[in-house]
């Protein structure tokens, strides 16, 4: 599936603004992007993974509040900075 | 507990001074030359990001440590092995334990303070953190990890109380020291949650409160309101302390351990509140410190706006005033508790940073001011390091 990365992010996909994970649920995509990009999760996922208090992730159009939402291989998923800068 | 070892004053340092600077928007690099009266500022690094506090290794002088986070992204640690030209994230930056399942836990919200190791602990870092932790690393800021057991002890849990029990961006552990003449001999603060000492390496803890003033109509036995916002060891004379609280200035020798509050002898209409401390690399009766406004609601501006360091020569008898070159009136900055500093060199030299983004220098122990650098983000914390 593919993961659109916010502009906060891309110093880790050096710079790409998506790209291609795998995993049946967020956790294990994140889990894969991590491996991939080390570093990124736990800039936006907590130690408690939980996601941190400023970042959206949004399935499709749906906004996933934990990380035990279920995937399907042709989600969307975005990451997203919240507008919460003012 | 006192030690026994005496410890060595160093030579004035001759060589050139780059000012460390952490800022709400990104770190810079203030690089003197050798005599201290030219500087030029670096490009801004790490842009957006807030760093809290960027420290030079003084064991190596080329591993160079930042504390960052974004308004959005979370806390971590970069690292330089050479000087700052270039920079990597740490693996595992500071972390509490992921809580089992049903339980609650807790979150760094940004790491706060870097400390390096002793000097025959090559590669050892301590950090704290906020909200209240301390962390160590064994590999020069590469991994981290809890250190000792205060992170999870109810009591010191306790102790380090809510969110609403410390500063406005949230409650910090800070002032981690090591004793120069033993790796095992540490201190560290918390605002709040008072001042701690162990002389095993972390494996037990002991207090240090006795003699400190709390906020009126608190109980001064309770560790939870005791908040030091800055506390130095004298590198000349290992067993005296000196602290900047909310509730004063103080001086502690640790054989007789009760602190004195050496701020009653400042200027009444000054007072001693304010949050950086610093001391004299090589004269254990010198220390600087920069009032702030701690009446009323806590302006925390300089008072009357009109700056002034106030330095002491003989451990907080007598205060003098030290204000030339600084804005006569109409200057409401102040300077926090990391952002003020000194060299090692003769004058020894002082630096701080302000609220409002200006780097101010003294190249005769604080006598004389001058403006290096204005017009950058809010400074968070200035160190001197000597290249």
């Amino acid at each position: 599936m593919t993961v659109q990365i916010p502009t906060a992010l891309r110093s880790y996909t050096k710079p790409k603004r998506a790209v291609e994970a795998e995993g049946q649920n967020l956790a294990e995509v994140l889990s894969a992007l991590d491996r991939r990009y080390p570093g990124l999760r736990f800039r936006i996922i907590t130690e408690q993974a939980t996601i941190r208090q400023h970042i959206r992730i949004f399935v499709n159009e749906e906004q996933a509040r934990n990380l035990s939402v279920a995937l399907r291989p042709d989600d969307q998923i975005h990451i997203i900075c919240a507008l919460s800068g003012g | 507990m006192p030690r026994s070892k005496k410890a060595t004053s160093p030579q004035p340092a001759t060589g050139s001074v780059a000012l460390l600077i952490g800022t709400r928007k990104g770190a810079f690099v203030l690089r003197g030359e050798r005599t201290r009266r030219t500087w030029k500022l670096s490009a801004p690094l790490f842009l957006g990001h807030i760093v809290h506090h960027l420290v030079l290794d003084p064991r190596d002088r080329r591993t160079m440590l930042m504390a960052a986070r974004t308004g959005h992204l979370g806390p971590t640690v970069f690292r330089s092995i050479d000087l700052g030209n270039t920079w990597k994230e740490a693996k595992t930056p500071p972390a509490f334990p992921k809580a089992p399942e049903g339980q609650k836990g807790r979150v760094v919200d940004h790491v706060f303070w870097l400390t390096p190791g002793h000097p025959s602990e090559p590669g050892l870092w301590y950090a704290g953190t906020s909200p209240q932790g301390l962390f160590r690393s064994n590999d020069g800021g590469i991994t981290w990890e809890p250190f000792s057991y205060i992170n999870d002890d109810p009591q010191y849990r306790e102790w380090m109380g809510s969110v609403q029990d410390g500063t406005p961006d949230g409650p910090k552990l800070h002032s981690i020291i090591v004793d120069p003449r033993d790796p095992t001999h540490l201190y560290f603060a918390m605002s709040g949650g008072g001042v701690h000492e162990s002389v095993d390496g972390g494996r037990t803890w002991t207090s240090l409160v006795q003699g400190l003033d709390v906020v009126e109509g608190f109980d001064s036995a309770d560790i939870t309101v005791h908040d030091p916002h800055c506390v130095r060891l004298c590198p000349s004379k290992p067993d005296r302390l000196y602290q900047q609280n909310h509730c004063g200035i103080y001086r502690m020798e640790r054989t007789e351990g009760r602190w004195v509050r050496i701020g009653n002898n400042m200027p009444k209409q000054v007072g001693d509140i304010g949050f950086p401390m610093v001391l004299h690399p090589r004269d254990p009766d010198t220390a600087w410190v920069f009032p702030m406004d701690g009446s009323t609601v806590w302006p925390r501006v300089s008072p009357d706006g009109k700056p002034a360091a106030y330095v002491t020569k003989n451990a907080g008898k007598n205060w003098t005033r030290q204000d030339k070159g600084f804005p006569r009136s109409n200057a409401w900055w102040t300077v926090k508790r990391q952002a003020m500093t000194a060299d090692a060199h003769e004058p020894v030299g002082l630096y701080l940073g302000t609220t409002s983004g200006e780097i101010w220098a003294s190249r005769t122990g604080g006598t004389n001011w001058t403006c290096l650098a204005r017009h950058l983000p809010e400074i968070y914390s200035v160190e001197a390091a000597e290249l």
